[in-house]
């Protein structure tokens, strides 16, 4: 080996070392800067008004407490549909029909759904539920986030149920067990770390979503009437965060940057717990 | 039948030697595929009732396969199919209009690796008996504790039947799923390598509990342990390559084997 | 059944059937049904697309994906202009986000020491989870400002009359336009690259890497000629997942693409994509052309995804990765 090669080959080693280290640092500088950002103006635009208070028109008091709960009612109910279906799905791929050519296909359009635009499925939210019956609602707001919701929990259960060892489900079957009734009584039980780390991810994934609501929730100055009937147009965080960041007005957009921190700081909470309980199922 | 097998009319004796009124399983020219390939080549075996038989061989040489025919366990599984006949009291269980789950509650299994349920050790008992009987608070503990005291796990979790049975160490789980397994009260009792996941104490342990078994069950166990087989059978088949090489009285198969492919393997030349 | 083989314990009367024999049927059913909801939902999506989307298209006919006109007074529609705004802004992002997105899973993988690798790999995994709004106002309050006033000012005033970096620089200084909305996209989709190219570095066996330290390859040797190839369809796929991210990605970029419908002539124009477009005029749309044409937009955006994120999904099937 001559001795010019082996010099190009440390010089082209070095460069590489430093773009890693490089890039990686600029990488971390700007994502710091965002949760800086988040930080500075989330914390300026908190006070007790934004838990209690409903959104304010420009320049009068007001908060996000209708939002809030809004959001709350919307996510949870989203998550119930979701889980019913999710879990569901993924049990028939796990144990049912998913060596069959019809449940590739499923599994294959599940992973596609995954990832599909999140607009997209408030449009076709919008002319399944709004359009026909001529009013934005909360409820299709729910079903929209639930659209987005089911594919993470489909994904998460067909895994963890493979997971489970052939040996368990043989286990329950051998005492004369149906086997719907082992899935239920003893896989579904056992792999409940697991289900819950899936839930956690797509609770995670659908309150920060904005796109979808915009034309199926849409907004509400108020709370709505009574406070928990998704049939009305409904106030959340994420489009009063949309509203407020485009508008004029510096109170609106302290508010919008107050919601942003909320949001961003469930999510990461919920993440984080995500992993705690997947790290535990995975240590027993 | 067995043409590859020089020794055939002692092994055909050795068979007929088993009391045919006793005979609980009686499988006949079994054949299995798992899809294409041909892993249990025209096996006949009779079971007898209230006895232990040990199945033995080298690994792949279709015993476990053989055992889970008995339960009908691969029909969980696509691609997997028997052909021939397995009469269990007279019924061929092979048959389309059995029903399986009622099969697997008259023959129970108990799996290579401790399968306890993610419930407490009560819950884990009352399983299977919970599917098939409406029995009273009194009377579901006094099969749970029953099914225990036949497991040899009664003395050792009888203060904690609420806790998880996850919480037991390897070999108090295998004989809680003994327990498991005896609680629906099954005529036969299927064991797959029970003892191959324990440690020495454990697998004697182990050992006794079936000895004791024996006396209400018909007991067909595979294990890869000759010492086990000689110590808890009293009828031995040795498999090799898909099918029944031997089969006779355990004292026999072991110190008197009728072919050489047996005394090789049992005395460790292969295997 | 004879009871005879339990002599010693009481007979035991067993029910014909055991619990939940009756709702094995319909619990089975339920499962299928579920996962056939998930066909409908991706068939109701594409359904409800082409009806919803129809009149603008039975109206402007092929026309709609080639001319740049939108105009709601008129109501004239053209895609040409979010078209070519949502493919622009897609690919330079994934342009910027690439070699960054490399570098830092490298870096993960081989470089960093031990102590940092895991709260370093989870922070990039953690911001891969903040919601695009987030990112969408930064944009607008933080970095356009700083943008048009370090970069866009300086280049503008730089740029000579009649050349190339003109006609690149061309715009409105005030930060907002196709360059500063890719860069807000490839800070989106770079912890989500970066992550999923990480796990699948992590995939490759120790002994494939050992083995070609153990030839006396250098780090970028082993990396780029070595584990990279051996995950690189993963890659691929992974690569392509993000691109499909940066392509149906809403609140990223409407806040700071700047929300004009012409074809954009330079990198700081202003313009849009098709997913701003539509979340800043469907609730506004008055004729029923214009709902039309805006979901016709969405049509189209869900056939760029669909071809995108399937090739992404088999690419990365086949590598085996759990993503």
């Amino acid at each position: 080996m001559n001795a010019a090669k082996l010099a190009r080959r440390r010089i082209g080693d070095i460069l590489f070392k430093v773009f890693c280290v490089a890039v990686t640092a600029l990488a971390l500088i700007a994502l710091a800067a965002i949760l800086w950002s988040l930080m500075v103006q989330g914390f300026g635009g908190l006070n007790l008004d934004v838990f209690t208070m409903a959104t304010p028109a420009a320049g009068s008091r007001g908060g996000l407490a209708n939002a809030i709960v809004g959001s709350i009612l919307m996510c949870v109910l989203a998550m119930v549909i979701a889980l019913t279906v999710g879990v569901l799905a993924g049990t028939w791929l796990a144990e049912y029909g998913g060596r069959s050519r019809y449940g590739a296909t499923i599994r294959f359009l599940n992973d596609v759904l995954l990832s599909a635009p999140s607009i997209l499925v408030g449009l076709f939210v919008y002319e399944l539920l709004v359009a026909p019956f001529h009013g934005f609602s909360g409820f299709a707001g729910s079903v929209a986030l639930a659209l987005l919701a089911v594919p993470v929990i489909t994904r998460t259960t067909e895994d963890v149920l493979l997971l489970q060892s052939a040996t368990l489900r043989e286990a329950g079957v051998a005492l004369g067990a149906p086997l719907s009734y082992v899935i239920r009584q003893v896989l579904w039980r056992s792999a409940r770390g697991g289900l819950l780390t899936g839930a956690l991810l797509a609770f995670a994934r659908i309150s920060g979503e904005t796109a979808p609501l915009l034309f199926t929730a849409l907004n509400n100055q108020f709370f709505n009437n009574p406070w928990f009937d998704l049939r009305q147009q409904t106030a959340n965080l994420p489009v009063v965060i949309f509203n407020g960041a485009l508008s004029a007005y510096d109170d609106l957009r302290r508010l919008a940057w107050a919601g942003a921190l909320l949001i961003a700081g469930t999510v990461l909470a919920v993440t984080i717990v995500a992993r705690i309980v997947a790290q535990e199922q995975r240590r027993s | 039948m067995n043409t590859l097998n020089p020794a055939v009319e002692e092994f055909e004796t050795s068979i007929a030697d088993v009391d045919r009124a006793e005979v609980k399983v009686d499988v006949k020219g079994l054949n299995f595929y798992y899809g294409k390939s041909h892993s249990l080549k025209n096996v006949t075996i009779p079971f007898a009732r209230n006895k232990a038989t040990a199945l033995i061989g080298p690994s792949g040489c279709g015993k476990s396969t053989l055992l889970r025919t008995l339960n009908r366990m691969y029909a969980l599984y696509p691609g997997q199919r028997a052909e021939g006949e397995i009469v269990l009291d007279g019924e061929n269980i092979l048959g389309s209009r059995v029903d399986l789950a009622r099969l697997r509650a008259r023959v129970g299994m108990v799996f290579q690796k401790p399968t306890p349920f993610p419930m407490s050790i009560y819950d884990n008992v009352a399983f299977g008996v919970r599917l098939y009987e409406n029995l009273g608070k009194a009377d579901m503990d006094a099969r749970v504790e029953e099914s225990l005291h036949r497991a040899a796990l009664w003395d050792e979790v009888k203060d904690k039947l609420s806790s998880p049975g996850l919480g037991l160490s390897g070999g108090q789980q295998q004989r809680l799923c003994v327990a498991r397994g005896v609680a629906v009260r099954p005529e036969v009792l299927l064991l797959d390598e029970p003892t191959s996941a324990l440690d020495p104490i454990s697998s004697a342990k182990l050992e006794e509990t079936v000895m004791q078994l024996k006396a209400d069950h018909t007991i067909i166990i595979v294990t890869h342990n000759l010492g086990q087989a000689a110590r808890v059978s009293d009828y031995t088949g040795f498999m090799y390559l898909g099918e029944l090489v031997e089969f006779g009285a355990t004292d026999a198969v072991f110190t008197r084997p009728a072919t050489k492919r047996t005394s090789d393997y049992i005395t460790g030349r292969f295997g | 059944m004879t009871e005879t083989a339990i002599p010693d314990a009481a007979p035991v009367r067993r029910r014909s059937a055991p619990r939940g024999a009756l709702i094995g049927q319909v619990f089975e059913g339920l499962c299928f049904g579920a996962a056939t909801l998930l066909l409908a939902a991706l068939g109701g999506i594409i359904v409800s697309l082409v009806i919803g989307g129809w009149p603008a298209l039975s109206k402007f006919g092929v026309g709609f994906l080639f001319s740049a006109a939108w105009n709601p007074v008129t109501d004239v529609y053209g895609a040409a202009g979010p078209i070519v705004g949502t493919l622009i802004t897609a690919a330079l992002a994934l342009l910027l986000a690439l070699p960054i997105a490399g570098g830092v899973a490298f870096f993960l993988t081989e470089l960093c020491p031990a102590r940092l690798r895991r709260p370093i790999g989870t922070a990039v995994e953690l911001l891969a989870g903040i919601p695009s709004i987030v990112y969408g106002m930064w944009g607008l309050f933080v970095f356009a400002p700083l943008f048009a006033r370090f970069i866009q000012l300086p280049l503008m005033s730089a740029a000579k009359p009649g050349s190339l970096l003109e006609t690149l620089t061309t715009g409105i200084p005030n930060g907002s336009g196709i360059l500063p909305a890719s860069i807000i996209l490839a800070i989106m989709i770079l912890p989500f690259m970066a992550a999923t190219l990480r796990e699948l570095l992590l995939t490759v066996p120790a002994a494939v890497r050992e083995s070609a330290y153990g030839l006396g390859a250098t780090t970028a040797e082993v990396v780029l000629s070595v584990t990279l190839p051996y995950v690189r369809q993963g890659a691929i796929g992974a690569v392509m997942l993000g691109l499909g991210r940066a392509l149906g990605e809403t609140m990223a970029v409407t806040f700071i693409i700047g929300n004009s419908h012409t074809f954009p002539k330079s990198l700081f124009d202003s313009g849009s994509t098709i997913a701003s477009t539509i979340a800043n005029e469907f609730t506004e749309a008055t004729s029923p052309i214009h709902t039309a044409a805006l979901i016709s937009l969405g049509l189209v955006l869900f056939l760029i995804t669909f071809a995108v994120l399937g090739l992404a999904r088999l690419l990365l099937r086949q590598q085996g990765a759990k993503l």
